[in-house]
């Protein structure tokens, strides 16, 4: 459980995190969602005891952060956005130094290290230095040594940048696995990447908080960017059919669907639209619609 | 403790592992000896010309005329050489961004700055104890008195104890390693020589900055005299880097 209010820090003259409060409820994955320079490594570095907020509180647990940074290190896994790693050293003694500096106790450090090589999938490079493993690796690597301690809540920071794409899928995988024994928050500017493994996420702008959206939310909301103009008789025609579908319209050329609730199973409503002969050529999913809502909403009211 | 052995073990190995532990050991031996063998020859030479001038021989002391100006120089080069065993231990963790893994670790900030200090020190201690092969060597040829020979080894590792810390500190205050070494070279530096300022300046200030200065403790040391005054100077030395160290971590979350 992450309980953040009203937090704010700055920094000698940027405020880089601005009265920001949600909530992360045990074994969610949330995710921060927000242009590079948003605020999002910074809210997790206050998150993990690293840098203290001049305002607001966040609690872990109910332990806040600030008052004691060692008990929530103990209990927080963190993998910051440059992957932690000693090159000079084999991925087993690295693996062993962060076992120790856990304080994990001597006689489980063996099966501590068993556990998260097999879980980040390892076995091929244990004994290699890190100077001569893959990007792919290393990132493994980086998430081993923020699980080895079996954290409650576990901050991954940007964990998949930099890699291909399905090194993308498997680290999404193990993320995603994650959720049986810990909270996971972890930050992106994908969004794809939020919908597939968050069950929310915390947009954050300039160190705003922008909007806070749950997987329900989004999962209400739909695009279907089509190639062949729908016309209004297929969205008086849907919303007959499906009445699941509360809301239905063209706006240029895309189909927008709200639902009354989180869709499970879009097939019937593709087929009913290609058998309309509506030619789909993207769907989007509500949080890319919702994120550009807030963000551009933003910008427009600016300008 | 554990987690200040756990850093120490962690920074041992990465000082092994690569080359700088080596290469600063070839240097240190390979200067030290130089200078060595030059105040060893010269000491010869002075020897055969008193005793052929009639002095008498049992009044020289192989402890004045060799290992005195032998230390004096060790203590000299270990200015250039120390700040190059202790760039690395905090810019290095910056530099590579290994530092908020460490600073995340639920291990006290203490710890960390005095493992790292202690396993730098460890590789201090492991080339000083190389270099002891020049004095052991002198046992053979002549009858050196051994305790000015420990007391003075004792300085050595002490003020080279000093020049850690300074360096430990120097290394926190920036990611690069060029600048961690000339801001601890220029610090051990100026502290040496303030006692050449402290020579010419007024009485009550001559006092403070002979004090201040390394060399007076490092002389008593040399010439056999172990003083708690100078064990005091020497340790609150070592403890004022660490402790300005950890200030520095400290203030870089406000900043």
């Amino acid at each position: 459980m992450i309980q953040v209010e009203h937090l704010s820090k700055k920094f000698a003259n940027v405020q880089a995190v601005d009265d920001i409060s949600f909530q992360v409820g045990k074994g969610k994955i949330w995710g921060f969602l927000g242009p590079n320079g948003a605020g999002k490594t910074t809210t997790m570095r206050i998150l993990t005891g690293y840098l203290p907020p001049n305002e607001g509180q966040a609690r872990i647990n109910g332990i806040d952060v600030n008052a004691d940074p060692r008990a929530i290190q103990r209990i927080v896994g963190y993998l910051p956005e440059v992957v932690p790693v000693y090159s000079e050293l084999t991925v087993k003694e690295f693996l062993r130094f962060v076992a120790e500096l856990n304080g994990i106790a001597r006689k489980k450090i063996p099966f501590a290290i068993d556990r998260v090589v097999e879980k980040t999938n390892l076995q091929g490079v244990y004994g290699r230095l890190i100077r001569n493993i893959s990007r792919g690796y290393r990132q493994r690597l980086g998430i081993a040594q923020a699980i080895i301690h079996e954290p409650e809540v576990l901050i991954l920071d940007e964990p998949t940048i930099g890699l291909d794409p399905a090194q993308i899928i498997e680290i999404r995988e193990m993320i995603r696995s994650f959720k049986e024994s810990a909270t996971v928050i972890l930050s992106s500017h994908i969004l794809a990447e939020i919908t597939q493994v968050c069950d929310g996420a915390v947009i954050i702008k300039e160190g705003r908080l922008k909007a806070t959206l749950t997987r329900d939310e989004w999962g209400k909301n739909l695009e279907i960017v089509t190639s062949s103009p729908a016309g209004d008789d297929i969205c008086s025609g849907l919303k007959q059919v499906f009445p699941a579908i509360s809301e239905a319209f063209v706006a240029g050329p895309a189909l927008k669907l709200e639902f009354k609730e989180a869709v499970n199973d879009l097939n019937p409503v593709i087929r009913y639209l290609v058998e309309r002969e509506v030619k789909i050529r993207e769907i989007k999913a509500g949080l890319e619609a919702l994120y550009m809502k807030v963000v551009l909403a933003e910008e427009g009211r600016r300008s | 403790m554990r987690s200040v052995w756990t850093i120490a073990k962690k920074e041992l190995k990465i000082f092994l592992y690569s080359p700088i532990a080596y290469i600063l050991t070839a240097f240190f031996l390979l200067v030290g000896g130089f200078f060595f063998t030059n105040i060893l020859a010269w000491a010869n030479e002075q020897t055969m010309r008193l005793m052929q001038s009639g002095y008498p021989i049992d009044r020289l002391n192989i402890n004045q005329m060799l290992f005195e100006p032998f230390f004096n120089n060790m203590a000299v080069i270990l200015i250039f050489l120390l700040p190059l065993l202790t760039m690395r231990l905090f810019a290095d963790e910056k530099k590579m961004r290994t530092e908020e893994m460490l600073l995340t670790a639920p291990v006290p900030l203490a710890s960390i700055i005095i493992g790292k200090y202690l396993a730098a020190l460890a590789v201090y201690a492991g080339i000083l104890l190389l270099t002891a092969t020049f004095a052991v060597s002198t046992f053979l040829y002549g009858n050196p008195e051994p305790a000015p020979l420990l007391t003075s080894y004792l300085g050595l590792f002490l003020m080279g104890a000093v020049f850690i810390a300074i360096g430990t500190f120097a290394s926190a205050l920036t990611e690069n390693q060029v600048i961690a070494a000339a801001i601890s070279f220029s610090t051990i530096l100026l502290i040496w020589v303030l006692s050449w300022v402290g020579a010419s300046g007024p009485g009550a200030w001559q006092g403070v900055l002979t004090y201040l200065s390394f060399f007076s403790h490092f002389r008593n040391m040399i010439g056999g005299v172990i003083d708690t005054q100078d064990i005091v100077y020497f340790l609150s030395l070592i403890f004022l880097p660490l402790y300005l160290t950890r200030a520095v971590f400290e203030f870089r979350k406000w900043r």
